[in-house]
């Protein structure tokens, strides 16, 4: 389960990092995107795996403090997942304008060729 | 503080998000009735942020106040900290929200959708961020006042402001996620987010989950060095303010000093004195990369040609000048550099609105003119005899030029005005670390990397200032008198009377900032007064 989490982080963050240093604006996105998802699943992780564990307490009110699927990191990820949406949106809009104003959809502003 | 008073500490969050709201469901016809309501809401937060900073600042014990949002005890629910620092940069925020929106008002408020909107906003994530004890919290309300500037800087758009958004946004969002990855981290060792909390389980850490934690740190550190605009990741600073309308600009003053409010904040508590360890972690590294942020800033102020761009400049030399002064960990450099703070953001705030008052009636490229015949000679000198006696300066001109100079003097820290005083308070502490006449001590490297760092920038911003002030104010070239009105110029000269305020009431302002330095300095107050245990 670590493994395949800590690959799939690695994956998405390589290739959002890849595509960040592109010069156009939609591999540009694409690459925030990806690496807010690399980063959303980082979060999640930082809260351990316990399997089968229930959310602080099981049902019928008894819980093992010494187990239990840690909260926070989820609605963490939830909030991250809200604001990275948000402003991906708004970010969208900008190289709308962008592509407008310029003529192009390279991240200088230079018109394509 | 009890009854309504103590309600108050939430006010600075609470009245700009419900003023903004109303704003947005405005029609944008209503332009009057948005700036009434605008002004209201900031005249009314300076009025709560100058009560919050007096009511603390009179009062006994360390100067922590702490509002538990829906009463919730402290690391299980969201805190509002309120300590001598959020109250005095609540202040400071208030003032250049209050100059920006005042200026705003004949002109730029015209000039796009939704700006007394934003503002508000803008105001709210500064206010919460600088109001916030959890680091989650912080990372919202960093969202919230990026998200307002995102719209302020493209306010009234124009191909170069689009263009500098653009990669401000791109920086941005990136550095957004890496503050995600830090807190993640920090939370994953430690368990909490609570700043306090942080602060009172650090020095228990066992060691081997340190290195986790010190790398959760660094992430963190560097993605507010990205938004204080630290060299080498600050190079999206000068093209989106010099891009960005005046008023936003002025306001954006402010925002560059969240990062390095962040910075201080978290380096102080939680790898300040006595926290294990861990403490000091990074403070060499904040001093180099201070050091080189004033360099950077130096080498740009001489090398900038248009006024837009020089005020960027200024930016990093006050970036970096914050930077290393809290890197280098002493209380008492640490007070100079507050009293820094509030000069200069003030002062970068009022030489951004003077510039486009100086730029009106002024043909574009005459910069690049001036600075090619300064270079190559000017072959009309001889036969400007005959008029040199008794052109009279225009009362617009003589009022710009006496604010320019004001400007100058406090960004370069020239007596008499506050930049002199907080320099001289910094100069004076990192020289005499053990106080004034106790014998000679030992000053380390960084010291003195931060005091020659310090004369060379002032150095080469009064040259850079003079030669622009020359070019602009004194040019021989006809120039139409720039069109003002009265209320474009009174924000300039009520942020400039601050200063000099500041500089009349010296004692006083000193006395606050060591007060608020020495609270820094001792860590162990804020998990008492947070959690009401001692750690």
């Amino acid at each position: 389960m670590e493994l395949i989490l800590a690959i799939a982080i690695g994956l998405l963050a390589s290739s959002g990092v890849w595509l960040l240093m592109r010069p156009r604006t939609f591999q540009l996105i694409i690459g925030l995107s990806l690496l807010s998802y690399a980063v959303n699943l980082f979060i999640f992780s930082m809260g351990r795996f316990p399997i089968g564990a229930p959310p602080i307490l099981g049902p019928g009110g008894q819980g093992d403090p010494a187990s239990f699927a840690d909260p926070l990191p989820q609605s963490l990820v939830l909030t991250a997942i809200v604001i990275s949406f948000a402003t991906t949106a708004l970010f969208l809009v900008v190289m709308l304008a962008a592509r407008g104003l310029t003529g192009g959809d390279h991240v200088d502003g230079r018109p394509r060729r | 503080m009890s009854g309504w008073q103590q309600h108050l500490a939430v006010a600075p969050v609470a009245l700009p998000l419900l003023v903004g709201a109303i704003m947005v469901a405005l029609d944008e016809q209503r332009a009057r009735l948005k700036a009434a309501l605008g002004l209201a809401s900031i005249l009314l937060l300076l009025g709560i942020a100058v009560f919050l900073a007096v009511r603390l600042h009179a009062g006994i014990g360390p100067g922590i106040a702490v509002y538990s949002l829906g009463s919730w005890p402290a690391s299980f629910g969201i805190v509002l900290m309120l300590d001598r620092l959020s109250a005095l940069l609540l202040v400071v925020t208030a003032l250049l929200g209050l100059a920006a929106q005042l200026y705003a008002l004949p002109r730029w408020q015209r000039m796009g959708a939704h700006f007394h909107a934003l503002l508000q906003f803008q105001l709210m994530g500064l206010n919460g961020a600088f109001l916030t004890g959890d680091l989650f919290n912080l990372f919202v309300f960093f969202e919230v006042l990026l998200a307002a500037s995102y719209g302020l800087a493209l306010h009234g758009s124009g191909v170069a402001r689009v263009k500098a958004g653009l990669h401000y946004i791109a920086i941005n969002l990136a550095a957004s996620l890496l503050f995600l990855i830090g807190v993640s981290m920090i939370y994953g060792v430690s368990g909490t987010l609570n700043m306090a909390d942080l602060a009172a389980r650090i020095p228990q850490m066992p060691a081997a989950n340190r290195p986790l934690l010190e790398a959760g740190a660094a992430i963190l550190g560097i993605a507010f060095l990205v938004k204080a605009a630290a060299w080498p990741l600050g190079f999206w600073l000068v093209p989106t303010y010099a891009a960005a309308s005046p008023p936003a600009a002025a306001i954006f003053s402010m925002m560059s000093k969240v990062g390095l409010y962040a910075i201080a904040r978290l380096a102080l508590l939680l790898f300040g004195t006595g926290t294990g360890a861990s403490a000091g972690f990074g403070g060499t590294w904040l001093v180099a990369v201070g050091v080189a942020t004033i360099a950077f800033g130096a080498i740009s102020v001489l090398a900038t040609q248009d006024l837009p761009r020089l005020a960027g400049a200024n930016v990093y030399i006050s970036s970096g000048t914050l930077l290393a002064a809290v890197g280098a960990g002493q209380v008492g450099v640490t007070g100079g550099a507050l009293f820094y703070l509030v000069s200069s953001a003030l002062a970068i705030g009022a030489f951004f609105l003077l510039i486009e008052l100086l730029d009106r009636g002024r043909e574009i490229g005459a910069d690049v003119l001036a600075v090619t015949l300064e270079a190559y000679g000017d072959g009309e000198e001889e036969d400007e005899e005959d008029d040199a006696i008794g052109v009279p300066i225009p009362a617009t001109m003589a009022v710009l030029g006496a604010c320019f100079l004001c400007c100058a003097l406090l960004l370069a820290g020239l007596p008499p005005l506050s930049g002199f005083i907080a320099k001289f308070a910094m100069l004076n502490a990192l020289l005499n670390p053990a106080g004034l006449g106790k014998g000679p001590a030992l000053i380390p490297w960084s010291g003195w990397a931060l005091l020659i760092a310090l004369f060379l920038s002032g150095f080469a911003t009064i040259l850079a200032m003079t030669r622009a002030g020359i070019r602009n104010l004194w040019a021989t070239e006809d120039r139409a008198v720039p069109r003002v009105r009265a209320i474009e110029i009174a924000p300039i000269l009520m942020l400039l009377l601050v200063c000099v305020g500041m500089t009349v009431a010296a004692g006083p302002v000193m006395r606050y900032m060591q007060a608020t330095a020495a609270t820094l300095h001792a860590p162990q107050d804020y998990p008492r007064q947070v959690l009401g245990r001692a750690r």
